[in-house]
């Protein structure tokens, strides 16, 4: 495969959308999840504002379900570039508000994950959060604006959404209100692997080939953790795999793959029949999982 | 690599889903699983084919009503380039969203139903991409299978078209393709039904389109600043950086360089990309400007070359496109925006709104939603006097209603006073 050019209208558009952020609102804040989308955004982050001290803060929503090494990944990034992180985790919502956790084979902190990152954003009072979500990646972030107004439950009204023309972005919002802020809106995976690979962006060692236990549940691959209860049927085994995303370990499924460095997984991605998110759990649940989950505050 | 932005429309039902669906099939970008899912749906839906639209259609209001309601971005690519589609509802209705969509785009793709030839939407459509100065526009003659591919229905509806932009006096391109995008005719390829045509398929005539960013780099320096970047301490406590887009033009140290809306000059004594020193030249660059005097500068101001005799006015005419379900009245202050740039304005007077059969302005006190008009305005600071221009959106803004907040209007700058 002939690696083409990362275009770099992508990243003046992303640029221009970070410094309307900082501009337009008082509190915007990074929603970080220790994905290779939220780490490109870091990245586009610090050239926004250089030579500043990044001036917006990070949040990682912890369900308390990492990979260690996206854990690890992550400190050693706040240390390197002297962020500020917040950290706020499921488990405590779980707690404090007594709610109920899934139980069952396919238990995940995915909904409850918006709980914890709705009640950050009224405990830090953020009227901004930027988030790494790409329109390619699932139908209804097909549908997603620049700025995506959320009213002061959260919640986003796909049929009442602002126009956006040009590269006009309206940040104005009532109190309470909050805008979800999405800079690489119009990259596609490869378009992030490009970046990463021109810009020798580093990544957690997850989204290349390496040796692990995982086993094997609805023709998907599974890391095992202590987070899964594996059933009667299922064993582990040891298997060279990779993630495509990162997300908890009881909702990202990895991949049969070799692809050691950057450019063999971006040969990769280009072959591959099963679309990125084809390896998330939580997409699975329903045609609509991914709408019906936006429309109660999950970016 | 280029990046061509296409905007889809049509009226309900004319099959431009699909046609998207088709384009993405043909073009070997739909991933099995994706492909099985639609055909799990198609299935479950009692139809006996796999239904493309479906790839498309994403919302569940959409999904139970067979129809778009809000703009998608769906992205593909060829060996040759980038395309980046927004996929725009064709209801009246949803007209906002359908702006939304073409106003980020350069080249429109209007489906018009070959049983049905033109109607009022088809029409709004040409005028918004009349509006919006695209560069070119493709008819696509759709469901040609349900006419029986008779050449003459295509024909009778191209010079209809033709005639009606005629009358508009738009500068885009204008290309035609009889197509029956359920069958794949006229897509990638013309086969059993309408062999007879000799011109291009889509494809064909996306790929031979030059975008805009290649075309128009050129033109007057124009850097408009988003905000000012003052570092709290570190290594350079005296660091002031400009931090904007260079629109238009070029910009490199040493240029003499003027404040437009206050005219104090100054010397350009740095150009960055994050440390990077560079020359740079438009459009829309991302870059941290540095200048060698302490002057008055704000956000939305923008820096022009010294010699450049750009001037500033607060009288303005403009066509808008009304997009809120309250309607525009004369006297009535809005929010303008272009850009990083904010001032008050005031709706001086409406001259009209468009008659959508002929094109002529009919006189008018109100705009209702989803209407063309064209009207005065008075803004409380000066606005540059940019007209609006194929490939140059300074002279595009928008109006955002002082109340609700909304985005309520796209307006294009035609004159000012």
């Amino acid at each position: 495969m002939k690696i083409s050019d990362f275009p770099r209208s992508l990243e003046n558009e992303a640029i221009y959308i970070f410094r309307e952020t900082l501009a337009q609102f008082e509190r915007p804040v990074l929603l970080f999840s220790g994905g290779k989308d939220s780490i490109t955004l870091v990245h586009l982050m610090l050239r926004a504002f250089h030579p500043l001290v990044p001036p917006i803060p990070l949040l990682h929503i912890d369900t308390g379900h990492n990979f260690p090494e996206a854990l690890r990944f992550r400190d050693e990034l706040v240390e390197k570039y002297q962020l500020t992180l917040h950290v706020r985790k499921v488990e405590d919502t779980i707690r404090e508000k007594g709610l109920q956790e899934e139980t069952g084979k396919y238990a995940s902190r995915n909904a409850l994950q918006a709980v914890t990152l709705l009640d950050a954003i009224e405990e830090f009072k953020f009227d901004a959060c930027i988030g790494g979500a790409r329109r390619d990646e699932e139908k209804a972030r097909a549908k997603e604006r620049i700025f995506s107004v959320r009213n002061d439950f959260g919640e986003w009204d796909s049929r009442r959404q602002r126009p956006e023309v040009f590269d006009i972005l309206n940040g104005r919002i009532h109190p309470g209100e909050n805008v979800r802020v999405f800079p690489i809106s119009n990259w596609t995976e490869l378009d992030v692997w490009n970046y990463i690979r021109e810009e020798g962006i580093a990544l957690p060692s997850l989204y290349f080939a390496h040796e692990r236990e995982v086993f094997y549940r609805d023709g998907l691959i599974w890391p095992v953790s202590d987070f899964i209860r594996l059933s009667q049927d299922e064993s582990p085994e040891r298997k060279v795999v990779r993630f495509r995303t990162v997300g908890d370990m009881t909702c990202t499924a990895a991949v049969d793959s070799q692809a050691a460095t950057i450019d063999l997984v971006m040969e990769e991605i280009a072959a591959a029949e099963i679309s990125e998110r084809g390896a998330r759990i939580d997409d699975k649940r329903s045609e609509a999982a991914m709408e019906l989950r936006k429309q109660n505050g999950y970016f | 690599m280029d990046i061509l932005r296409i905007a889809t429309s049509g009226s309900v039902d004319d099959g431009k889903s699909t046609l998207i669906g088709r384009l993405l099939y043909e073009t070997g970008q739909v991933p099995t699983d994706r492909m099985q899912q639609i055909e799990e749906s198609s299935k479950r839906r009692g139809l006996s084919f796999t239904d493309l639209s479906l790839l498309t259609d994403g919302l569940i209001s959409e999904r139970e009503q067979g129809i778009t309601i809000d703009v998608a971005h769906i992205y593909f690519h060829t060996p040759a380039r980038k395309y980046i589609i927004a996929d725009t509802p064709g209801h009246e209705e949803y007209t906002r969203n359908m702006v939304t969509g073409a106003s980020q785009s350069e080249v429109a793709i209007t489906l018009i139903d070959a049983r049905y030839g033109m109607l009022e939407q088809t029409r709004r459509h040409l005028h918004i991409a009349h509006l919006l100065k695209m560069s070119n526009l493709i008819v696509a003659i759709n469901k040609m299978d349900l006419v029986g591919y008779e050449r003459s229905a295509f024909e009778a509806i191209k010079s209809e078209v033709e005639s009606y932009v005629n009358q508009l006096g738009a500068s885009f391109t204008l290309h035609f393709i009889p197509m029956s995008a359920l069958h794949g005719e006229g897509v990638t390829a013309f086969k059993d039904g309408l062999s007879w045509y000799q011109g291009a398929p889509l494809l064909d005539i996306l790929e031979s389109i030059k975008p805009r960013n290649i075309i128009n780099a050129e033109g007057q320096t124009n850097f408009q600043v988003q905000q000012v970047l003052r570092p709290r301490g570190g290594d350079d406590p005296d660091f002031r950086g400009y931090a904007g887009s260079l629109r238009t033009g070029s910009i490199r140290v040493g240029d003499e360089i003027q404040v437009l809306s206050t005219g104090k000059s100054s010397t350009v004594v740095g150009v960055h990309k994050w440390g990077t020193e560079l020359n740079a030249s438009g459009p829309d660059q991302a870059l941290t400007v540095l200048l060698a005097d302490d002057i008055d500068l704000r956000r939305g101001d923008a820096l022009i070359a010294k010699e450049n005799d750009l001037a500033t006015s607060r009288r303005m005419t403009a066509s808008i496109c009304w997009m809120d379900e309250q309607p525009m009245t004369s006297r009535k202050k809005y929010i303008y925006q272009q850009g990083s740039f904010s001032t008050k304005i005031m709706v001086d007077q409406i001259q009209g709104t468009v008659n959508l059969k002929n094109g002529e302005l009919k006189s008018n006190h109100q705009v209702l939603l989803n209407e063309i008009a064209k009207a005065t305005f008075k803004s409380a600071s000066a606005i540059p006097a940019i007209e609006y221009q194929e490939g140059n959106s300074t002279g595009a803004f928008a109006l955002i209603d002082e109340q609700s907040l909304n985005t309520v209007a796209v307006g294009f700058a035609e004159r000012f006073a």
